[in-house]
């Protein structure tokens, strides 16, 4: 293994063309993939103020069925308060309004804000990280006060340098009361992103309290996430016999506890795929990655097998001075597997720049990408994957040289 | 050391079949330095092939340093080439990519030593062929005579009891050609080996024990 090891050095070392040509075919397939698992994993993964949600599901979609057409939106607050806040072994349950754009004025000047309306266990369920003040309760939300918690960013738009606590924020002629500032959140947070927060108690008329469908989600935190596959069966449970409103034209309602990723795709499935539509989405996914890594491997495998000829006699002398089939295949595809980890730290090299140039493009407000070690994990295991798929078959073609055509230069 | 009886080499293809070898009986003493001889084609690099078990015969019975080879698989051949046998080429086959005192340890690789030990075995056979001051050099930096030099440092560095050369001389002229036999006659007399050499030069087979002739595949002397 050692003696492979120094010895794929020794060749790739001397076969600089070769060996640049593989790397840059490598690096550039790994980079691709290993940027695109950095936005997933930023889109997707528990991240703050999100830290929870990898034991936390949301009711984000409705969907009322009938022979005369297809209804989907979010839930209403009276769906989620009858049907879902019940659901038994629940550590926390909340609710949030979908971001609305709203505006409010400063000196006659005009400031877009991105409004939530959400109750107290909003701020329990998101772990925000509160520059100043505090998070509104549930008294508060029940209470309907006037009260908001704001980003810092949204806070240097209205006050300036000053502290926005206590002062007063208007907003569809309603005066909110600062009580909070925390970090502005990018807005690949589905859940978190906003810029003003307020409690649902607030709306100026109680209409919500008495809707189906609505405009949001209901956040339902499990005990462990272990936990998450029971609640999930309990929700199914409750959903078939929750009465389809409007009879008439529906006869079927569906609805889910979806991670963030599975809400993203549940909508591009149809249908009885819809169910299965989550497993498919990331199944595609794998199998995009897959193919993307395919057309490396195989250029990497012609590269390769053209190299037998330029090796046969090399393959010739180890064969006649004593190499069993199965230590010429162990050399060959030690060697790759080298070259793809070099590839693959080359890579992570280069994902780290294309990321470090991404965040600074600010393609989106306040969205950091960055590479973790997980990331640079699943790019190695990719890279031994890569070296293994792509050498084993030249390896083997390598070893079936006959060695009286290997010596005489012919790959037969 | 080395028995041929009544062997056969056919080659096959989709429409021809080439008796290349016809009823070969051949039988080498321990230390003898035997040279074969014929005109191109006539069977004498497959004979070598045959004796160093890089090829099989069609029919017949091989038997090398007592063991009778017909049949063994390629992990029981691999073994045998390892240690019993030693591969001198024409073209002497280096590999470009390794330095010499890698390309000499190359069938130590198959065996199971040391680095440390593998490296000292190497230099020892660089060292009997004169080629101490070259160990890091690649084998394009080397003239043609010691490029066969340190194919001869490979091919004795395992330290086999049979060495079998394929026209050692044919790419080197006289003088490089006349180093390379005196090392060869050395390794005969003073270690004993058993060689087996083909070769086209009257002069180098005169000085060897015996020759044995082929033409047209068949056995003339």
């Amino acid at each position: 293994m050692r003696t492979n090891f120094k010895l794929a050095l020794k060749i790739l070392g001397r076969r600089k063309f070769f060996t640049f040509i593989s790397l840059f075919g490598i690096s550039l397939t790994l980079v691709v993939l290993m940027v695109a698992t950095a936005v997933l994993d930023n889109l997707f993964a528990p991240r703050e103020p999100e830290q929870n949600f990898d034991r936390t599901l949301g009711i984000y979609r409705v969907v009322l069925r009938g022979p005369h057409g297809t209804e989907s939106m979010n839930p209403g607050f009276k769906y989620l308060d009858t049907w879902v806040r019940p659901l038994p072994g629940v550590e926390k349950f909340g609710i949030t309004s979908e971001p609305s754009s709203t505006a409010t004025y400063v000196g006659g000047e005009r400031i877009d804000v991105v409004l939530r309306h959400t109750d107290g266990a909003f701020w329990q369920i998101l772990k925000f990280r509160f520059l100043q003040g505090r998070p509104f309760t549930k008294t508060e939300d029940d209470s309907g006060a006037r009260v908001a918690v704001i980003t810092n960013e949204l806070g240097q738009k209205l006050f300036g340098p000053a502290s926005p606590i206590g002062k007063t924020i208007s907003i569809q002629g309603d005066a909110f009361r600062g009580i909070g500032v925390v970090p502005a959140v990018p807005i690949t947070r589905q859940v978190a992103w906003g810029e003003m927060w307020v409690p649902i108690g607030s709306y100026p008329s109680s209409d919500y309290r008495t809707q189906f469908m609505g405009n949001f989600i209901g956040l339902v935190m499990a005990k462990s996430a272990a936990d998450l596959p029971r609640l999930r069966n309990e929700y199914a449970t409750v959903v078939a016999r929750i009465p389809v409103p409007d009879p008439a034209q529906f006869n079927e309602l569906e609805s889910h506890l979806d991670t963030t990723f599975e809400s993203w795709v549940r909508p591009f499935f149809r249908g009885g795929a819809r169910r299965q539509g989550v497993t498919l989405a990331r199944g595609i996914l794998v199998l995009v990655g897959l193919l993307f890594m395919a057309l490396p491997a195989l250029n990497l495998i012609t590269i390769n097998l053209s190299r037998i000829l330029e090796r046969s006699s090399e393959i010739g002398v180890r064969k006649a001075f004593g190499a069993p089939r199965r230590s010429l295949v162990s050399q060959f595809v030690m060697e790759n597997v080298v070259l793809t980890l070099i590839g693959g730290a080359l890579a992570f090299a280069l994902s780290a720049a294309a990321i470090a140039m991404l965040n600074r493009a600010s393609l989106f407000p306040n969205l950091q990408f960055d590479l973790n070690l997980r990331i640079f994990g699943y790019g190695m295991l990719l890279a031994v994957v890569f070296g293994l798929v792509s050498g084993v078959y030249p390896a083997w073609r390598m070893s079936r040289l006959h060695p009286v055509n290997a010596l005489r230069g012919g790959a037969q | 050391m080395i028995k041929l009886e009544n062997v056969n080499k056919v080659y096959r293809t989709e429409r021809v079949e080439t008796l290349a070898l016809e009823n070969i009986n051949l039988d080498v003493a321990p230390g003898e330095f035997v040279s074969i001889m014929g005109p191109s084609g006539c069977g004498k690099s497959t004979l070598l092939n045959l004796i160093g078990l890089l090829d099989a015969p069609t029919k017949g019975k091989l038997s090398i340093a007592d063991a009778t080879i017909n049949g063994a698989g390629d992990r029981k051949l691999a073994r045998f080439r390892n240690e019993k046998l030693g591969f001198v080429f024409q073209s002497f086959h280096l590999v470009s990519d390794l330095k010499i005192v890698d390309n000499v340890e190359i069938p130590l690789l198959y065996r199971k030593m040391s680095g440390g030990e593998r490296r000292k075995l190497a230099q020892q056979a660089l060292d009997r062929v004169g080629l101490a001051s070259r160990i890091h050099h690649f084998p394009t930096q080397l003239s043609g005579g010691q490029q066969q030099r340190a194919a001869i440092a490979r091919a004795i560095v395992g330290k086999p009891r049979i060495l079998l050369a394929d026209e050692p001389t044919g790419n080197l002229d006289s003088a490089m050609g006349e180093e390379i036999m005196s090392i060869l006659h050395d390794l005969n007399q003073n270690d004993g080996t058993t060689i087996v050499m083909v070769t086209h030069d009257e002069r180098f087979a005169r000085r060897t024990d015996r020759i044995v002739r082929l033409f047209d595949g068949r056995q003339v002397a």
